[in-house]
């Protein structure tokens, strides 16, 4: 099994053995100033999941917020552990924060 | 139900009028608004933004949440996005039902777990210098804190190439020589 990922800028190197889907990757919020774009096509392994492509993210950059994101699947919140599927939408969330400035939940 | 994201100005008046009905003794109102400050700094302006689609899409599950939850009759949950300037209506939540009891908590219980859930973020601007506002944690049935361990394995058990580097304790991974990585450097 191969855990290799491509950003989109070279498809160079690839292993025979693996087989490869495109997702959509989407940031917001201050993953947006984080990744420096608001969103890209990744070529990812057949059989990877949301928390390899999490992974994958912290190696590109270092920050603090990927200890509290969330990631939605074709707009709904998926798990750690979930496999991800050629053309899937998958959005990396930041913690939230709609709503108004003084509506705090006790 | 009214359940909007809009890039207007939110017409609150109209919105609670049309949510009323014969049915209803208590209509409850929650209009959240922007205040002139944050921590101690002076606010000039919000920027809202959202995953506009699927951000809909929730506010629509948790109206359809709060009928059944707490019986009320009808709700309307309508959130602004854009520039919003101080003292307009970033998100108006309006609960009709028979008792008040029932009002109060459903409109409590959705600007709650709107704030919580929902995916729209705010830039906060002021007089120096402009920041995303930390949101909350996510619930955790939503959020991923272990995202980072559960990549040290592959879903069959088998152990991740040590060359990732994943580093949990740091938080940090290592970049040297990292091969999931095609192309950069070759």
């Amino acid at each position: 099994m191969a855990y290799l990922f491509s950003g989109g800028w070279s498809q160079r190197g690839r292993l025979a053995y693996s087989v490869w889907m495109r997702v959509r990757v989407l940031y917001f919020g201050v993953l947006k100033d984080v990744m420096g774009q608001s969103g890209t096509v990744m070529e990812v392994a057949e059989g990877a999941s949301v928390a390899e492509l999490l992974a994958v993210h912290r190696g590109l950059v270092a920050a603090s917020v990927w200890e509290s994101v969330a990631v939605a699947v074709n707009q709904e919140y998926a798990r750690a552990g979930d496999v991800l599927k050629d053309g899937d939408e998958v959005a990396l969330l930041p913690p939230v924060s709609g709503g108004c400035e003084d509506c705090d939940a006790s | 139900m009214r359940v909007e994201i809009t890039d207007a100005v939110i017409p609150v008046a109209e919105i609670v009028a049309e949510t009323k009905a014969g049915a209803d003794g208590a209509v409850c109102v929650f209009d959240g608004i922007v205040r002139d400050n944050s921590r101690g700094r002076k606010t000039l302006h919000l920027d809202y933004e959202a995953y506009r689609e699927m951000a809909l899409e929730q506010m629509r599950g948790l109206a359809a949440e709060a009928v059944t939850r707490f019986g009320v009759r009808d709700v309307a949950v309508v959130h602004r996005l854009g520039r919003l300037y101080v003292g307009e209506t970033s998100v108006l939540i309006v609960v009709a039902s028979a008792h008040r009891g029932a009002a109060f908590d459903a409109c409590r219980w959705l600007i709650d777990t709107l704030k919580k859930t929902v995916p729209i973020w705010k830039k906060e601007q002021f007089v120096d210098g402009a920041v995303w506002a930390d949101g909350e944690a996510f619930p955790s049935d939503i959020g991923l804190p272990g995202a980072s361990e559960a990549s040290a394995q592959s879903a069959d058990g088998e152990a991740f190439p040590s060359a990732l580097g994943l580093s949990e304790e740091s938080g940090r991974a290592s970049h040297d020589g990292a091969p999931g990585f095609v192309g950069g450097g070759e």
